[in-house]
């Protein structure tokens, strides 16, 4: 065989270029971009510094965003699995054209723009909108929840649902259904068989399809943006916001590379408690 | 009174009857097998008596209790799975003590009667392990051991050996017949492979599209099969349609212009019979005999050959044992002979549904 060393490097190449020119070039310039000084009067410098970092970590406002950011996330993630498992359950005993139709159901939204959809939530969780309007039908006062960390949730879980119902999905149907009959038969009652057989073995897709809402969660731009209002910001629109509004681009790097690195740790700690966990139970 | 019984048990998909009109008395310590090919209800009548599907019409008896509408998880019954379902996730040990976990059986003891149940299935050294990491055999004898362990009034097996190569298949079948014997329980075993239902059961329950045709003792499912069906499905037969003329305390059966010796049948003289014989009681012979042919094809199954014979009353297969001599070769004449009571003479019956 006297097959070129180059062949497999030409054969990566144009994924490589396109990765390289889409990903490494703009994150470079957006990590040189944190480090350059900002004057509000004369705009970007020419210097270096470590103020904007120094600021964010150390200013409660930031932080504070930051925990929400956090909070919210793994709130959402939270609850996608508890609704997302019992969901792909069900889908995955559903019978032939039920199925189907029921995994559109569940999928269907992701075709409707965020915007949209957000600007859904917001006219049905509005002062006047219809979740309110069914409250005063029963005789409760009116409860804000637009502009509320509530309305993020709500929205965000809507949204993040059918990544967390795929992977559960996909993993039960990889499972023999045989082996829930199996724990049946040898005296487990229907609960106890789900929690000790069926939930262990769905595990791998609950946690890779955690991994996928946590990261979307935290990142999430327009949901905030539009239901959380101008002050329960989250960290992508106050990036948004420190860019657009303040200007101030060398701060809103800052903040986007300290997310991307939150959120890189977080993923990563997790992802190796996955891998560990499955190969420890399924291999 | 039987120890388990089903009586006049259907089970209806739609239009589809997977089971009907099942009637079965199974002995206690019995082993019984369900014959039949794939699809003609098997496994549909195995999970209505382990619980997993609910019988349209009908009654199952365990012990003299109906166990018709009870949940699976209170038959207590020990159920092998075709692909034995064993728990990926858990070891050898964790999914045979599975059950005695369920019935709150204390640790120490648990532990103990894993451990025994393990070494009579030989798994002993292989507690730890986790099912990925085994053999089909080992699986196998993991999912008896788990099901076994509970000491199940009824074992119940679904085509327990069908994923087995053919060496293995074998040797757990007397494996299997082995545990069962020194266990003592009561098993039900579907197969749709002939040679194993024959070979490990006390009786044979042979299902046809639904319905149970016969039931009997494998030595005598093989010499009096009841439908032309069985007979072909148990083992090999060599069939033929002819009239029946007796000759004073016997007779032949003519066929195609060929006569065929036969003992004496108390049919009507001229009336259109079905005659048939089983490969092993025919003999070859080089010269005349009763039959004479040519030899279409052969082969050489090791213990035995296998002849097909070209004869005027039509393609005949013969077995010979092998008994270290040069076997007739292919084209060359020889001639067919048996015991006329071999040959068994039944009036032609019209097939209806
Ligand atoms: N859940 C079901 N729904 C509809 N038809 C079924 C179902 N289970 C089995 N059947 C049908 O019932 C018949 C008997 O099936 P089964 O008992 O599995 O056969 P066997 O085990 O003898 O191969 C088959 O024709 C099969 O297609
Ligand atoms: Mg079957």
């Amino acid at each position: 065989m006297n097959r070129s060393s180059t062949t497999p490097w030409l054969l990566v190449s144009p994924g490589a270029v396109l990765f390289a020119g889409l990903v490494i070039v703009p994150l470079v310039l957006t990590v040189i971009l944190s480090f350059l000084t900002y004057n509000y009067d004369t705009g970007i410098g020419d210097g270096y510094t470590l103020a904007h970092y120094g600021q964010i970590l150390s200013d409660g406002y930031y932080l504070d965003i930051f925990w929400r950011t956090l909070r919210l996330a793994l709130l959402t993630t939270l609850l996608c699995a508890l609704i997302g498992m019992p969901e792909a359950y069900i889908l995955s005993r559903m019978r032939k054209p039920w199925r189907s139709i029921f995994l559109l159901v569940i999928i269907g939204p992701l075709l409707v723009s965020v915007v949209v959809r957000a600007f859904g939530w917001s006219m049905l969780l509005g002062s006047t909108g219809l979740v309110n309007a069914a409250l005063g039908i029963v005789g409760l006062g009116p409860v804000k929840l637009l502009y509320t960390e509530t309305a993020i949730v709500i929205a965000l879980v809507h949204i993040m649902l059918p990544f967390m119902v795929i992977p559960v999905w996909t993993a039960l149907q990889k499972l023999d259904p045989m082996v829930e009959a199996a724990a049946w038969s040898l005296g487990a009652s229907r609960f106890t068989a789900l929690r000790r057989v069926v939930m262990p073995q769905v595990s791998i897709g609950l946690l890779s399809g955690s991994l996928i809402v946590f990261g979307l969660s935290a990142s999430a731009f327009a949901i905030p943006g539009l239901l959380g209002g101008r002050r329960l910001k989250m960290a992508a629109t106050l990036v948004y916001d420190e860019y657009m509004q303040e200007l101030n681009w060398p701060m809103g790097a800052a903040i986007a590379i300290i997310v991307l690195l939150a959120n890189l740790v977080i993923m990563l700690a997790y992802n190796r408690a996955v891998e560990a966990r499955a190969r420890r139970a399924l291999g | 009174m039987a120890f388990l019984t089903l009586e006049q048990v259907n089970k209806l998909y739609g239009e589809l009857a997977a089971v009907r009109d099942v009637d079965l008395g199974v002995a206690r310590g019995e082993f019984v097998s369900l014959l039949g090919p794939s699809g003609c209800g098997k496994t549909t009548t195995l999970q209505m008596i382990a619980g997993l599907v609910e019988p349209t019409s009908g009654r199952i008896m365990l012990d003299g209790r109906d166990i018709t509408h009870e949940k699976p998880n209170r038959r207590g019954l020990g159920v092998v799975f075709q692909s034995y379902a064993l728990f990926p996730h858990m070891t050898v040990a964790q999914n045979v003590a599975f059950g005695l976990e369920m019935r709150k059986v204390p640790r120490a003891e648990r532990d103990k009667r894993v451990g025994e149940i393990l070494e009579l299935v030989h798994l002993g050294g292989m507690a730890e392990r986790y099912p990925r990491q085994l053999s089909g055999g080992q699986r196998q004898r993991v999912a008896i051991a788990r099901a076994l362990v509970i000491k199940p009034p009824v074992l119940l097996l679904d085509e327990p050996l069908s994923n087995l190569d053919a060496k293995l298949r074998e040797e757990m079948q007397f494996e299997l017949r082995r545990i069962q014997r020194s266990v003592g329980t009561t098993t039900i075993m579907v197969t749709h492979d002939q040679a194993e239902a024959l070979s490990i059961s006390d009786r044979v329950v042979v299902m046809e599209a639904g319905r149970m045709t016969q039931v009997d003792a494998p030595y005598r499912l093989y010499e009096k099969p009841a439908t032309a069906f069985i007979s072909s499905f148990v083992g090999r037969m060599n069939r033929f349609e002819g009239i029946w003329w007796p000759a004073g305390a016997s007779g032949a059966v003519e066929v195609a212009g060929a006569m065929l010796a036969s003992e004496t049948a108390d049919i009507q003289p001229g009336t259109a019979v079905t005659a048939s014989i089983r490969p092993e009681k025919l003999f070859l012979k080089k010269g005349d005999a009763r039959l004479n042919g040519h030899v279409a094809s052969r082969f050489f199954l090791g213990g035995h050959w296998l002849f097909n014979v070209e004869t005027p009353a039509g393609l005949i297969t013969v077995s010979m044992p092998n008994n270290g001599e040069e076997p007739a070769q292919e084209g060359e004449l020889v001639g067919i002979d048996w015991a006329p009571a071999s040959l068994r003479v039944e009036a032609t019956v019209e097939l209806s549904a």
